[in-house]
């Protein structure tokens, strides 16, 4: 069996919660070892953090690695992966950037976006994929026989909260060989703070594609004031352009934690799900099938466009 | 600048409800009705208003059989000038890594400056364009909801956590996976696909694009689907009962207690 490496992302010298994740993933796959690959620049506390969890650690500490350019770091690790190798990501803007173009590389197998891992079968590694938002779940094989990138959903694993390891830290800076690149990384732009901060409020009237029509918005509107609560938003409804994207909810928007949230015509993708952290779930959805029912406290199978203006002429009186 | 954009025919998830087939190991394909991946369109648009700004021209390509051409069409009615369709009996259950060896020989056969794909199609993955950039040996960038064009080079945002955009710099030739909302892509109508209904749109097979036909394909697929299946559903929420009346009264005594009404 190849060795298996998991790719810890860290922001403000802080390991991603997908650390904990990608390990539980890796041992699914085999048992054996997990090696953590850390890479930026001063980043000894972050190390020893993932030495908590894996019982390697590869360091490449560098100032051309100050920022996470992915076009840099798979240069990094093409240079420092043995061939053969198994390599797990988080499947987040990060992993997506790096992944398929490292798989090329390694000339390995990929497959992004995994829920689950069943196991290896010779050289086939059994996955569960989702398709059409949730609504179906795929068994996927994946040829490990030349190694492996595998890009894990963030929040799919049970994370392994231990931090029982007392890992090795190998110092790997030396070997990352030429790192210079075509894309260059040049600042982060903070997305502009809105006129409501949704993030505040302690209940959410959320919508999704489920409004059909921005002239529906004023639906919603008249049912949040009824409710004394926020409008918010997936991000279908931003794109639109129907509402700003201060009001949008999940992992490209902002993270929630309200008393109660009213999501009403939203499918329940993972990504939306990713900014909702806590609180009593309502939701309402015309499809009784719809993946948001899995994860909400109350469900009501119904047409928002008549539910919401019913409940609210109710609060009304 | 000359743009080749990559594109995808997928089941429209606003128009289908997705079920599984009789044998339980699929879904129902008969009746699902087809449209462009959304990421595409907005692509598309990008790629469109990009060529409206500095010269040049866009092209649009699928790698498919005869049902994508009315794809291509709708894109092409957006304002793409040509389109292409790979198309070989070699190219069918190929894994993204196949689709990437076959866009590189569209790509082989052209000029062009700049490559897009959406982020990401039907199936989730997001991979066939940093696959593509890789064997190119040219930069990529994933998740761009920004692009301005400089001298030999572009200034492009990528869409990271929370909002938060990531500013970079990178050369042309380039491949660059576009995010939803980047733009707001135009409606094209019955009309305007009318009008391109008859311009020519070329078909290149395996040879054609000097693909080795042993490289694409199932035969060549090292991620392959087994079976579609629904997962055991787990306890899931509460669900709410009776005429609309007594759903309301329930609901509005469960927002009470939970703290849902000021
Ligand atoms: C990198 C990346 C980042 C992303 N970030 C985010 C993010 O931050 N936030 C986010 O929300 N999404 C995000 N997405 C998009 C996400 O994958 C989904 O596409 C999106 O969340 C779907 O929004 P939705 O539920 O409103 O629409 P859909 O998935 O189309 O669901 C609409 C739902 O409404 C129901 N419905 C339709 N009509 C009615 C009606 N009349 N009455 C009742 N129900 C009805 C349908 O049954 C369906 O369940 C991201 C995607 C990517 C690739």
């Amino acid at each position: 069996m190849a060795q298996i490496y998991a790719y810890i992302e860290h922001h403000d010298g802080v390991l991603d919660d997908t650390a904990m994740e990608l390990v539980v993933a890796g041992k699914k796959i085999a048992a054996g070892p997990v090696t953590a690959i850390v890479t930026g620049s001063g980043i000894d506390a972050v190390a020893s953090e993932a030495a908590k969890i894996y019982p390697e650690v590869i360091k490449i500490d560098t100032p051309a690695l100050a920022y996470p350019n992915a076009e840099v770091i798979r240069k990094a690790l093409v240079n420092i992966l043995p061939s053969g190798a198994i390599v797990l990501l988080p499947h987040g803007p990060f992993g997506m950037d790096l992944g398929p173009g490292l798989s090329i590389k390694m000339d390995s197998s990929f497959a992004s976006d995994i829920v689950d891992i069943e196991g290896t079968d010779g050289n086939l590694v059994k996955l569960i994929r989702q398709e059409f938002g949730g609504v179906v779940s795929v068994h996927v094989t994946s040829d490990i026989s030349s190694g492996a990138v595998l890009c894990v959903r963030p929040g799919a694993m049970a994370p392994d909260e231990s931090k029982s390891a007392s890992g090795k830290i190998t110092d790997k800076s030396g070997d990352a060989g030429d790192l210079s690149a075509n894309r260059k990384f040049l600042e982060i732009v903070e997305p502009e703070a809105g006129d409501v901060d949704i993030t505040k409020a302690d209940v959410l009237v959320s919508i999704g594609r489920g409004i059909e029509d921005q002239e529906n918005i004023g639906i919603a509107q008249e049912l949040a004031d009824a409710m004394g609560a926020v409008v918010s938003c997936s991000r279908p409804i931003v794109d639109a352009k129907w509402l700003e994207p201060a009001r949008q909810v999940g992992t490209s928007g902002n993270t929630v934690k309200p008393k109660v949230y009213m999501a009403c015509g939203i499918s329940g993708s993972f990504q939306h799900l990713g900014g909702i952290k806590g609180g009593f779930i309502i939701a309402i959805n015309k499809n009784p099938n719809a993946p948001i029912f899995q994860v909400a406290n109350v469900g009501i199978v119904a047409d928002i466009l008549e539910f919401m203006p019913a409940l609210t002429e109710k609060l009304q009186g | 600048m000359e743009i080749l954009v990559c594109v995808k025919r997928v089941p429209d998830t606003a128009e289908n409800e997705i079920e599984m087939n009789s044998a339980g190991n699929d879904i129902e394909r008969d009746d699902l009705v087809y449209s462009v991946n959304e990421w595409d369109n907005y692509a598309v648009e990008e790629a469109i208003q990009i060529v409206d700004k500095v010269g040049g021209s866009v092209t649009v390509v699928t790698v498919g059989d005869e049902d994508s051409d009315e794809i291509l069409r709708r894109e092409m009615a957006m304002g793409a000038e040509k389109g292409l369709l790979a198309t070989d009996d070699a190219f069918s259950g190929s894994d993204c890594k196949g689709i990437a060896t076959i866009l590189k020989g569209v790509v082989a056969k052209g000029q062009y400056d700049l490559i897009m794909t959406g982020a990401q199609a039907d199936e989730g993955y997001g991979a066939v364009g940093g696959m593509l950039a890789a064997m190119m040996d040219v930069p990529y960038a994933s998740l761009v909801n920004k692009v301005d064009v400089q001298d030999g080079k572009l200034v492009i945002g990528r869409e990271i956590q929370g909002g938060s955009q990531e500013m970079n710099e990178i050369t042309l030739p380039c491949v660059l996976s576009i995010q939803t909302g980047i733009n707001e892509p135009r409606y094209v109508g019955i009309r305007g696909i009318r009008k391109v209904s008859s311009v020519e749109i070329p078909e290149l097979s395996a040879s054609d694009l000097g693909v080795d036909a042993g490289s694409v394909g199932e035969a060549a697929a090292k991620v392959k689907k087994v079976d579609y299946f629904v997962p055991e559903k787990g306890e899931g929420a509460e669900m709410l009962e009776g005429s609309t009346d007594e759903i309301i009264e329930k609901l509005i005594e469960i927002l009470k207690a939970n703290g849902g009404l000021k």
